[in-house]
Order: C-alpha cells, then structure tokens, then sequence
C-alpha cells in the first residue's frame, strides 16, 4: 500500500521555481519564526550544501527571509522579500559554509529577538517542499511542521513532565513525538511534543498552571501533507 | 500502487479510474469527497492563471538569462499561425507560459514537480477550450493525472536528482496523456496506454539543468512534453495500445534511471549544463568558478 496522498503528486500551490529550493526554504524561514517567541530584529542565515551553491537562481534566500516574515510558500510577496524586510527594519544576512555534515539544503538560523534572546534554528529541506528542523538551540529534534507541537520551558525539577502528559492523557490527546532537553547553568528545561490532535486553550492554560511551567504553546500544524 | 490492480479494481466495481483515485484519497486521507474537490478548485485556478501569465508581455526568469519564449511564440501563432492544430499549439504556448511563471518566481502548481509544472495543466486546458468541456470535466481529469503520477512515485521515482528528466516531464507527459485520454472519453485501459506510450516517448531523458537552474533545457522540456502527452493520447484514443503495459513502462524508467550516472541527475555536472555555452551562462549567474 502506497504511503503517497493525490496532493503529494498534485501540489503544492507554491512559488517558483524549486519545490525544495524555494518552497521548502520558505517554509523553513516561517517554521523557524514560530519557534521563537517575540519580534524577530535580526537574522543570520548560514547556509549548506545545495542551499550555498546555488540560492541565488533559485531565489532560496528570498524564500527564507520571506518566511521569516511570516510569508507561506504560495505567497507572491517572496519575491520582493527583501524590499520587505528593509521596510520593516529586518537586519539579515546570509553566508555560505559547508561543513559536509548535513543533509544538502540545510539553513542554520541565528536569530536575535527583540527581548534580546538569540536563538539558533537548524533545518533542511527534503524535497517536495517539506522540511525538518533537525536543531533548535543545541538541542535535537525532528519535526516537519506536519503535526501539531507542544513547546515549553519549564523548570528542571522531577514532576514536570509527567505533571503534563497526565494532563494530555485527561484530554485524550496522543503524543506522536517528544524531545526534552534541559540547560545545567540556569536550571531550566525545554520540551517539544508532537502530538496527533490539536490541544484546546482550557488545556494549554491547565498546563501554563503545572507548578514548574514557565511557558506553554502550542505551534499548529504548518501544513496538510502535500497541498499548502 | 499497480496499474494492472487499479484496472481490475475498477472493472470490479464498474468504476472509472477518477472515481477510484477520489475513494483511494478519502480512504487514506481522511478528507472528505467535497474538500478534495475543493482544493483541486483551488488548484486548478492557480495552474490557468500561470498558463496564461507569460502570454501577453515578455516575462523573464529571476536570473535574468531565459524568458520571453511564451510571448515570443504566442504572438506567432497568433500572426502567423502554428505548424500544428489549434490544440497542440494552445497547449505549446500555455506549457511555455506556466514553466516561465515558475523560473520567474511566479505562482504555480507542482505538478508532479516544479520543474515540469507546465505540461499537465497546458494539455487539459488546452483540450478543454477546444472541445469545449466543462470546468468538473478539467477536474476529474487532473485527479487521473494524479493517480498515473502517483503510480510512479510509488514504483519509479517523480524527482531529476533520482530518475532524470524521464522521471519529471516524462511523467508529467504520461499523466497529461492519460487525463487528455480520459477527458475525451478514452476508457481506463487506454488511459494507461496514453501514459505508457508518452515514457516510452522519452525513456532515458537526463537531468541536466545549466547552472544547476530551472530553466534551460526545462522550460522548452514543458513544450516537448505537452506534445509528447497530446500525441500519446491521440494514439490511445485512436485504438493504439503500448505492446509493453504501462507497469513495465514504468519498472524500465526505474532501472534506466537507476543506471544513469549522476552527472546526469540534476547535479548540473553533464549534458547541457557541461557544454562550453552552459557554463559561460552558468557564470553569467554565479559568476567565475
């Protein structure tokens, strides 16, 4: 039995002229915009493999300062990205490097925030337009933007987690992936969670609420497989 | 997903092989009939809108070294007339218009791919304006596209970096044929041969894109493509079946694309990209290497 949806073939609607060049950055700038909370002031892109070659043609930097912004990948306002950006007063700025390490249209994003946190985001993109953020902020993930994410930082204290998943298991919702990851100096944890159906407010606020919990969101999904 | 069961499957169930895609797409998907039809709606304006953008006014890619062709030669055939009939001629200039959107950092359709965008849509809206049918017909016939693209993504692949440009226009080729065949009223044996016969048309097509870009050969590819899909489909309604079947066809695409090298696999390392005119355009881009 095929894996493929009609969409998978038959879309997406989306600028041109790459599915993975153009598409997929596009969709990686605006993954990366919703992992990070506040106004974005500043973006460094890195960029690997394919990505550094050839980004100019296939207009792969627009794409991605494009989706930073908020834009989607069907959206004709990436092509005057960054006309926009400048307008809206967005430093950014792109160098090439190739480790060989990644996979070959990957994107690392340094991002500054107008609180003043600096974020780094790293991600690829696979093909047909989908992606996956392989790193965020040192820690290693795996998420195409698919499936709707929990996103919180709390205290590294024992409790916390499981305070939450019982809370998610309350309201029926099931966990389809899970990271945890924690920062020693500062006593603070993050965790990312996939999860197969999206979480209602009441239950974001219940876990806003767990003793321990700094922040709770929840990133809905990106996209439906294949179309935009 | 094989040919050969979707044939016996909808002989069973009296069925015609859009009906089988959309109960397939609900099965799997979970969407319902109405949001499926919904979404190729949707689709299917953006494709018209890209066939149509670079008809009337020279349009030039982002890197500035192709354009204008879709222009070019729809003024011709508007002056002088084309070579060919009306259709053949429509679908040319809608197939160059809707590839030259894409380089252009136009909107599109990826239909399978970026790249070969323009050929599935400029050959059913190009039969469609001619025979005059109706906007549901277009419909149903684009969800057969889909099924023949989705029967080689399973069995072959659908991407130049894995199959070469077989795998891209050529099966963009062999899903215009089919839903050409299908709109027309060819029955689901000859739909598949339509598709057969428009990969065989061009079996062993390498990937060999100068600088590495979506625009040359690609582009005037959409227009080859298109009258690849047209003639196959003609064939097929006329009775003509592919002596090897559409499977086969498309296990012989898997292994010829299996054994091209990788220069000549969208790495932009042979073919047309590794001519002495390839890569002075290419630095025309990127500048020197």
């Amino acid at each position: 039995m095929s894996d493929y949806s009609l969409f998978d073939i038959v879309g997406p609607v989306m600028i041109g002229p790459s599915s993975s060049h153009t598409a997929g950055a596009a969709r990686l700038g605006k993954t990366a915009a919703r992992l990070v909370d506040g106004d974005i002031v500043e973006v460094k892109m890195i960029l690997h493999g394919s990505f550094a070659a050839t980004h100019k043609g296939h207009g792969t930097d627009k794409a991605l300062l494009a989706g930073l912004m908020g834009l989607s990948p069907d959206d004709e306002g990436i092509k005057s990205a960054f006309e926009i950006a400048k307008k809206r007063g967005l430093q950014y700025s792109f160098t090439c490097e190739d480790s060989g390490r990644h996979h070959p249209n990957t994107v690392k994003f340094i991002i500054k925030t107008s609180p003043g946190e600096t974020h780094e985001i790293t991600g690829s993109s696979t093909g047909g337009g989908r992606i996956i953020i392989s790193t965020v902020d040192g820690l290693e993930l795996n998420f195409t933007g698919e499936r709707n994410m929990l996103v919180t930082r709390h205290k590294d204290t024992p409790g916390v987690i499981s305070h939450i998943t019982a809370l998610l298991y309350e309201y029926r919702v099931n966990i389809g992936n899970m990271n945890v990851s924690r920062n020693r100096d500062d006593g603070i944890a993050g965790m990312y969670m996939e999860t197969d159906n999206q979480l209602d407010t009441e239950l974001i606020e219940k876990i806003r609420q767990v003793p321990g919990v700094l922040e709770a969101r929840q990133l809905t999904a990106l996209y439906d497989g294949g179309g935009v | 997903m094989r040919a050969y069961k979707v044939l016996e499957s909808c002989k069973r169930d009296s069925t015609d092989l859009c009906e089988y895609m959309i109960r397939r797409e609900i099965r799997v998907s979970g969407v319902s009939r109405e949001r499926i039809i919904e979404r190729f709606e949707k689709m299917l304006d953006t494709m018209e809108a890209a066939a149509k953008h670079a008809l009337d006014a020279p349009l030039k890619s982002v890197s500035g070294i192709t354009g204008g062709d879709a222009y070019r030669y729809n003024e011709y055939i508007k002056s002088r007339g084309s070579l060919m009939g009306d259709i053949p001629a429509a679908a040319i200039a809608y197939a160059l218009s809707g590839a030259e959107t894409n380089a252009s950092m136009g909107r599109i359709v990826a239909c399978p791919t970026a790249g070969s965008c323009g050929i599935v849509p400029a050959a059913i809206l190009a039969t469609a304006r001619a025979r005059n049918l109706p906007r549901e017909t277009v419909i149903r016939a684009l969800i057969v596209s889909g099924l023949v693209g989705l029967i080689i993504a399973d069995n072959a692949c659908l991407v130049g970096a894995e199959g070469g440009c077989q795998a891209e226009c050529g099966s963009a080729a062999a899903m215009a044929a089919a839903a050409v065949c299908y709109m027309l009223g060819g029955d689901n044996d000859a739909c598949f041969h339509a598709g057969a016969i428009a990969i065989k048309n061009v079996l062993g097509l390498v990937c060999d894109p100068v600088g590495g870009l979506v625009e040359i050969p690609c582009i005037k590819r959409n227009a080859g493509g298109v009258v690849n899909a047209l003639t196959s489909a003609d064939l097929a309604l006329a009775g003509v079946k592919s002596y090897i079947p559409f499977d086969e066809v498309v296990d012989a695409m898997k292994s010829v694309g299996d054994a091209l090298p990788a220069k000549l696999k969208e790495t932009a390392l042979g073919g047309l990209a590794d001519t002495a005119s390839g890569r002075e355009l290419k630095n025309m881009v990127f500048g020197q290497d």
